[in-house]
C-alpha cells in the first residue's frame, strides 16, 4: 500500500510546537501526484548486507524536477536506499537488493551501471575531489565518457561551474589544485563535478554535513536553483534542512519508509505517529 | 541564476548484446583478466621454482636418500656428497648472529620506542634502516678487510674471557664462523630493531602508566610490561632475522673460511649451504654434482620457508609490518 | 622510596639500550665512511670507462660491469616492474579474500627466498637448457626477485588510496578499471614510483643469483646471449682476488654501488615524506 495519503483536515495540538521548531518558510503546498511526473519509482525493494536486511519493502516515487527529501534517524537506511537508485552499492560484495527500480520507466537493473550512473549522478557526504586541478576535476566525467569533443571542454567546465554557483570563486585558479579550496568550496566542486556530465537525477547524501552553516545555505540556494535543470533527491539528518529545500520528504524508520507526502504535510500534518514523534524530537 | 538546461546524454538500449558489448569497452573484464594472470604468475612462479629444484636433484636425492643431509663429506672426486657441514655451518652461524643480535637489535629497540624522542627516534631509525639496503658483498668486503683483520686483532682479548669453552679453542686465523657470525649479526640488527620498535610503540600507553602509576621504574615498566606485551611481534622479527641470516650469501663466504668441515670451535673455518653452492655451482661439472648443490638449494629453500612462516604468524598478528 | 639498587639497575640498562643504539647507528655511519675513505678517494675516470686489464696487470676499470648491470637491471625490471604492478593492482582492486590469501602468502614466502635459491632457479629455466650463462639468465633471476616485492608495495600504495575517491569516480560512470586507471594509480603515483626505486636499488646489489647465470665476462657482452660482467659481482671477484690493484678496485665499486643504492634510498625517503607518508 502506498504511503501517500491525503492530509489530514485535522490540526494536531503539536502545530503550534512544529510551527516553532520550523518557523522558516516551508515549500508551497502541493497536491502530490496530479500533474507531477514520475522520474523514479521504486517498488517493494529489499535491500540486504549479507544476512542484515536493510531495507523492507520500500516503495515511492521520485517525481520529475522536485527536490525530494530523505530524513530519519541514525541507520534507518535512508542513506542506503539512496545508494540503491545509482547501485552504488555494488562496490559492496555481500549487498543484494530485491525489487524494482524503474527509471522514466526502464529497469535500472538491466541498464549497463556507468550509463545509469551518468543519467543518476551523487555527491557524497564528504568532499571527494581528485588529486587534480579544478579545471581536471570537472572535466574528469565529460572526458572519460568522451562525450565533449577538445575545445568543447573548457565551455563545459565553465558552464558547470556556473551551474554550482562556484565560478566567480575559482575562474582565476582553474588549474590549481582542488584541494586549495574551502571545504564548502570542495563540495560546490564536487557538484559542479557530478553536474558536468549533465545527469537527469542528483542524489546528494547529507552533502551539508561536514560543512559551516554558511557554506550549507550556500549549497540549500544551489539546490532551489538547479531543480529547474534536474530532480534533486537529498539525504539529510537535518530536519529544518529538509523543511527549507524540499517538495517531498519521505521518513526512513529501522529501514521502512513510514511516510511519504508533501514536506509541508510531512512537517505540519504527519499521519503516522513515528512520523509525529520524530518531527517533534521525541526520539532521534 | 539558473542555467540554461542541459542536453541530455542518450540512455542506452538495454538489449543483452549490447549491454555485453558496453561491459567489454568499459574495460573492466579485460582489466581483470590481465591483472588475475599477473597475480596468477606469482602462484605459478612459486610452483615451478618447487618443482625446478625438485626435479634437477633427483639423482642425489636417489642415491643418498636422507643421508645427503647427515653425511659429513663432501667430495665431488669421489662423488660422495653429504650436507652436515654446511648445515652445522648455517645454523651456527645464524645462531651466533641471533645470540649477539638479539640484545643489541631489541635494546636499541627499547631505546628508540622509549627513550628517544620522536624526532630523533625517526631520524636515527631512517640510519639503521638504511643498513638493510646495503648489499651483501659490500659487507663483505669490509668482512675481509676491517672485521677480520679487527678480529685477529681482539683474539687475546677473547680468548681471555671465553677460551676456556671449547667454542674459542684452536688457532685462529681470521676467516672463521666467529667472524660469519659477527658479519650476520651486523646484517640482521636492522630487521630486529625497525620491528621490534613498531612493535614496542605499538604497545598502549595504558599499560606502561599502569606500571608506572604502582612506582615501577622505567626500566622495570620496560622489561616486566612492555616487552612482555610486544613479545609476539618481537619473536617475529627474530624469526625473521634468522630467515634472512640463513641465505645470506656473499658476506659469509667471503669470511667463513670454506672449509667442508665440522670444527667444534668457532674460530675455526666453516662453510654455509649458501656460499658453498656460490663457491661450487658455476664450475660443477659432472651432473651428480650440480645435483647435490640444487639439493641443497633445496634444503635451504625449506629451511627458509619454514621460519618466514613462522615469522608471518607472529609479526602479522602485531603489526602490519611485513618480511622485505 | 625506591631503593639504590633499583635506581642504579634502571639506570645501567637504560644507558645500555642508547649504547646498543649508538653500535647500530654508528655502524652505519663506519661502513659509509670507510667506503668512502678507502673506495671514494681512489675513484678515478678510468673506473667509470675502462675495461678491466688482463689478470694480474694494474690499471683499467669496470665500464663493462657497470653496462652489464644497467642491462640486468633494464631487463629486470620490463619483467618484474609490469607483472608485480599489476599483480598488485589485483589484490588491491578485483581481490576476493580466499584466492588474495593465497597470493599475499606466496608472495611473501617467494620474497623470503633466499637471491642464491632464485639464482638456481633461474640457471635451470635458462642456462641447463642453453647450454650458456647469459645477460638474459640474470635478468630473469633478478626480475623474479622483483616482483613479489613490487606486487607488496603497490597493493599497499594502492590500498591507501581513500574509498571515497573511488566511489567519486564511479558515481560519475567511470567503470571500475577507468576508475583505477584514470584516479587511483595517478592518486598513488608518489609511492608507487619510489616503490620501483626502492625495488630497483634493492636487487642493483645481488651479487649471488648472478654468479651461475650471469656468470661475468672481461669485455663487452652484446646483446643478451653472452655473459655479463656486473658490478657486484666484480666486486667480489676482485676482493677475494690476491692482487693490491684489483682489490683497490673493489673498494672503488663498492663505493659506487653503495651510493647508488643510498641515493634511490634517500631519495624515496623524501618524496615519501613530501606526501606524507612513510614507506615501508
Amino acid at each position: 500500500m502506498s504511503p501517500m495519503q491525503a492530509p489530514s483536515p485535522q490540526p494536531t495540538s503539536d502545530i503550534k510546537m512544529r510551527e516553532q521548531i520550523f518557523p522558516m518558510q516551508m515549500a508551497e503546498e502541493k497536491k502530490p501526484a496530479a500533474g507531477e511526473q514520475s522520474k523514479i519509482s521504486a517498488t517493494n525493494l529489499n535491500f540486504h548486507y549479507g544476512s542484515f536486511k536493510a531495507l523492507h519493502e520500500i516503495s515511492m516515487q521520485v517525481y520529475e524536477k522536485r527536490v525530494t527529501a530523505f530524513i530519519g534517524p541514525s541507520g534507518c537506511g535512508k542513506s542506503t536506499f539512496l545508494r540503491t537508485l545509482n547501485r552504488m552499492y555494488e562496490t559492496i560484495r555481500t549487498a543484494r537488493v530485491e525489487g524494482e527500480i524503474l527509471l522514466d520507466g526502464e529497469d535500472i537493473f538491466k541498464l549497463e551501471v556507468s550509463a545509469l550512473r551518468r543519467r543518476v549522478g551523487m555527491v557524497f557526504q564528504r568532499p571527494n575531489p581528485f588529486p587534480k586541478s579544478i579545471f581536471d576535476n570537472i572535466a574528469y566525467g565529460p572526458r572519460i565518457n568522451g562525450s565533449v569533443g577538445g575545445s568543447g571542454i573548457k565551455d563545459h567546465v565553465e558552464q558547470s561551474l556556473r551551474r554550482a554557483a562556484l565560478w566567480d570563486e575559482v575562474k582565476d585558479k582553474l588549474h590549481e589544485s582542488a584541494y586549495g579550496l574551502s571545504g564548502g568550496q570542495q563540495q560546490r566542486l564536487c557538484i559542479a563535478r557530478a553536474l558536468a556530465v549533465n545527469p537527469e537525477v542528483l542524489l546528494l547524501d547529507e552533502p551539508c554535513s561536514a560543512l559551516d552553516p554558511i557554506a550549507t545555505a550556500k549549497i540549500e540556494d544551489l539546490i532551489f536553483q538547479l531543480k529547474d535543470s534536474c530532480t534533486i533527491v537529498i539525504v539529510t539528518h537535518n530536519m529544518q534542512q529538509a523543511a527549507r529545500v524540499a517538495d517531498y520528504t519521505g521518513f526512513f524508520l529501522m529501514g521502512r519508509l513510514i511516510e511519504f507526502d508533501n514536506t509541508t504535510v510531512i512537517f505540519k500534518n504527519p499521519a503516522k505517529k513515528e512520523t509525529e514523534d520524530y518531527i517533534t524530537g521525541r526520539f532521534g | 541564476m539558473s542555467a540554461t538546461a542541459p542536453t541530455a546524454f542518450e540512455a542506452r538500449p538495454s538489449g543483452r548484446a549490447s549491454a555485453f558489448w558496453q561491459r567489454l569497452r568499459s574495460g573492466d573484464d579485460i582489466a581483470y583478466v590481465i591483472t588475475l594472470t599477473c597475480a596468477l604468475t606469482i602462484l605459478a612462479l612459486a610452483a615451478l621454482l618447487v618443482f625446478e629444484l625438485y626435479t634437477n636433484s633427483t639423482l642425489p636425492r636417489e642415491k643418498f636418500g636422507w643421508s645427503f643431509l647427515t653425511g659429513t663429506t663432501w667430495d665431488p672426486v669421489v662423488g660422495q656428497f653429504g650436507a652436515l657441514p654446511f648445515i652445522y655451518g648455517t645454523v651456527v652461524t645464524s645462531a651466533l648472529a641471533l645470540l649477539i643480535g638479539i640484545p643489541l637489535g631489541v635494546g636499541a629497540a627499547i631505546f628508540l620506542a622509549e627513550l628517544a624522542p620522536t624526532k630523533v627516534s625517526n631520524g636515527l631509525t631512517f640510519l639503521i634502516e638504511l643498513l638493510a639496503a646495503v648489499p651483501s658483498v659490500i659487507f663483505g668486503l669490509l668482512g675481509i678487510f676491517v672485521l677480520v683483520p679487527a678480529l685477529v686483532a681482539l683474539e687475546p682479548a677473547i680468548r681471555a674471557v671465553l677460551g676456556w669453552t671449547p667454542l674459542f679453542s684452536g688457532p685462529f686465523y681470521g676467516v672463521s664462523m666467529f667472524s660469519a657470525g659477527v658479519v650476520l649479526t651486523v646484517m640482521i640488527i636492522p630487521f630486529i630493531i625497525s620491528i621490534s620498535r613498531e612493535v614496542i610503540l605499538a604497545v598502549p600507553t595504558e599499560q606502561r602508566e599502569g606500571a608506572l602509576a604502582l612506582g615501577a621504574t622505567k626500566w622495570e615498566t620496560t622489561w616486566n610490561v612492555v616487552l612482555p606485551f610486544a613479545k609476539k611481534g618481537i619473536m617475529g622479527s627474530i624469526f625473521l632475522a634468522l630467515a634472512r641470516s640463513l641465505g645470506e650469501t656473499m658476506a659469509v663466504t667471503m669470511v667463513i673460511g670454506n672449509e667442508p668441515k665440522i670444527h667444534e670451535s668457532l674460530f675455526a673455518p666453516g662453510y654455509s649451504i649458501a656460499a658453498v653452492i656460490a663457491n661450487n655451482f658455476a664450475e660443477a661439472s659432472d651432473a651428480l654434482e650440480k645435483g647435490a648443490l640444487i639439493e641443497l638449494g633445496l634444503v635451504l629453500f625449506g629451511l627458509t620457508i619454514l621460519i618466514n612462516g613462522l615469522a608471518r604468524v607472529l609479526v602479522l598478528s602485531t603489526t602490519k609490518k611485513g618480511a622485505r | 622510596m625506591l631503593s639504590l639498587r633499583r635506581k642504579t639497575v634502571n639506570a645501567v640498562m637504560l644507558s645500555l639500550t642508547g649504547v646498543c643504539t649508538f653500535l647500530a647507528v654508528g655502524t652505519l655511519l663506519f661502513v659509509l665512511g670507510y667506503l668512502f675513505f678507502h673506495g671514494g678517494t681512489s675513484l678515478t675516470l678510468d673506473f667509470f670507462t675502462k675495461l678491466p686489464t688482463p689478470v694480474g696487470e694494474p690499471g683499467g676499470g669496470m665500464a663493462n660491469a657497470l653496462l652489464g648491470s644497467a642491462k640486468l637491471l633494464l631487463l629486470a625490471s620490463c619483467i618484474g616492474i609490469p607483472i608485480g604492478f599489476l599483480g598488485g593492482v589485483y589484490l588491491a582492486e578485483f581481490g576476493g579474500s580466499s584466492f588474495s590469501f593465497v597470493v599475499r602468502y606466496t608472495t611473501d614466502l617467494l620474497n623470503g627466498v633466499p637471491s642464491i635459491v632464485i639464482g638456481i632457479f633461474a640457471y635451470t629455466l635458462i642456462v641447463l637448457p642453453q647450454g650458456h650463462f647469459s645477460t638474459l639468465s640474470g635478468g630473469l633471476a633478478l626480475g623474479v626477485m622483483m616482483i613479489p616485492i613490487a606486487i607488496r608495495s603497490s597493493e599497499d600504495f594502492l590500498k591507501a588510496v581513500p574509498v571515497s575517491m573511488r566511489e567519486g569516480a564511479m558515481a560519475l560512470g567511470a567503470s571500475k578499471a577507468k576508475t583505477i586507471f584514470t584516479v587511483v594509480i595517478p592518486a598513488a603515483k608518489a609511492g608507487l614510483i619510489t616503490g620501483i626505486m626502492l625495488n630497483i636499488a634493492r636487487v642493483a646489489g645481488e651479487t649471488a643469483p648472478l654468479i651461475f647465470t650471469a656468470f661475468g665476462n672481461r669485455y663487452w657482452s652484446p646483446g643478451w646471449e653472452q655473459p655479463t660482467a656486473a658490478l657486484p659481482v666484480m666486486i667480489y671477484t676482485y676482493a677475494i682476488s690476491p692482487y693490491a690493484d684489483w682489490k683497490q678496485q673493489a673498494w672503488s665499486a663498492g663505493f659506487v654501488l653503495l651510493m647508488l643504492v643510498l641515493v634511490i634510498n634517500v631519495s624515496a625517503r623524501m618524496i615519501l615524506s613530501k606526501r606524507g607518508h612513510v614507506a615501508r
